[in-house]
């Protein structure tokens, strides 16, 4: 079994005021210098098949028409290696399959 | 002949009932339109009512935009059908791309619950064609996610062709880009508001009945 993971983050110029809720707590808990909080979505998509181009390809259009709107969210697509998957876990997951949300 | 006007209900719409006493109240049939039903039942106009569709998960009206009847609603709304929607039924609007830009948590991260005034900018569209120009009106808002956001090239484009239908007045209450309570497309036939036109149809129910002529408008419009 595969997982490929789907981040989705407000645009940098959406204004987030949950992240800056969460910010401004910060102090009230004891955590100083945290100058800015960005609060965001992650998705896991469990595949039944093998995570192949077309298979990625198929996830940026999911991504890309339902898990993130992209007039006001951008998104993430990476691949992750399962600890117990046979043949797992030589480098870093997925570093190369990242890639960034369409923009619209 | 009577004039049908559909009303959705999602799972998670609290307004449709409102909405077709409203349709009632101003002399049109309303019909009853099923998320799971992609059949319209010849209705001549749609309102997407407010409400919590599918529980807002995900995004508001992101699962909604995906439904049976929406697949309908949207291939109509491109051939003309007149389209309002109202609060969560705006939301839907904008994730189905009928409209542009979304709607984002208010700024001040609170629900907000009140009687709000509104300048009418548009009478042209099919929904505000019995408003006096520039009319103000109040009626009912209510939204934890009604800040309404477009890029700047599409706020401007907006603005230049006269499809910012409904601004707030007095107090922007929830961070919306040029204090944009409303929009059409630019046919005119679609338009989105986060205010709740159909709860201020009556003296004994609403702060005022501003929001008769949405539905009034709109039977003019289709007898015309």
């Amino acid at each position: 079994m595969a997982r490929v993971v789907v981040d989705v983050m407000l645009k940098p110029e959406i204004l987030d005021p949950q992240g800056q809720a969460v910010q401004r707590a910060l102090p009230r808990l004891g955590f100083e210098g945290i100058t800015d909080v960005r609060q965001g979505k992650r998705f896991e998509l469990d595949l039944a098949g093998p995570v192949d181009e077309a298979a990625i390809a198929r996830i940026r259009e999911i991504a890309g028409t339902f898990l993130a709107n992209t007039v006001i969210e951008d998104f993430e697509v990476r691949v992750e290696e399962l600890a117990d998957a046979p043949g797992a876990a030589t480098g870093s997951a997925g570093d190369n399959a990242a890639e960034e949300g369409a923009v619209r | 002949m009577t004039i049908r006007v559909g009303v959705v209900t999602f799972p998670g719409s609290l307004d449709d009932r409102d909405a077709a006493r409203a349709v009632k109240l101003a002399g049109a049939e309303p019909v009853a339109l099923w998320h799971g039903d992609k059949d319209l039942h010849q209705v001549d106009a749609v309102i997407l009512p407010g409400g919590f569709s599918y529980g807002d998960y995900l995004r508001c009206g992101a699962i909604a935009r995906f439904s049976p009847v929406m697949e309908t609603i949207i291939a109509g709304a491109h051939e003309g059908l007149p389209v309002l929607g109202i609060c969560n039924g705006f939301q839907v609007l904008c994730e189905s791309h009928l409209l542009p830009g979304a709607l984002t948590r208010n700024d001040h991260l609170h629900f907000v619950c009140r009687d709000q005034r509104l300048r009418v900018e548009n009478t042209s569209t099919a929904w505000t064609g019995d408003f006096a120009p520039a009319a103000e009106i109040t009626i009912p808002l209510k939204n934890g996610e009604g800040g309404y956001v477009a890029d700047e090239a599409t706020l401007d484009e907006l603005e230049a062709e006269g499809r910012v239908v409904f601004r707030y007045l007095d107090v922007n209450p929830n961070g919306s880009r040029r204090d944009i309570a409303g929009i059409t497309n630019a046919a005119g036939n679609v338009v989105g508001l986060m205010p709740h036109p159909e709860h201020a149809v009556e003296a004994l129910t609403g702060p005022t009945t501003d929001g008769l002529p949405f539905f009034t408008s709109v039977l003019k419009k289709l007898v015309a």
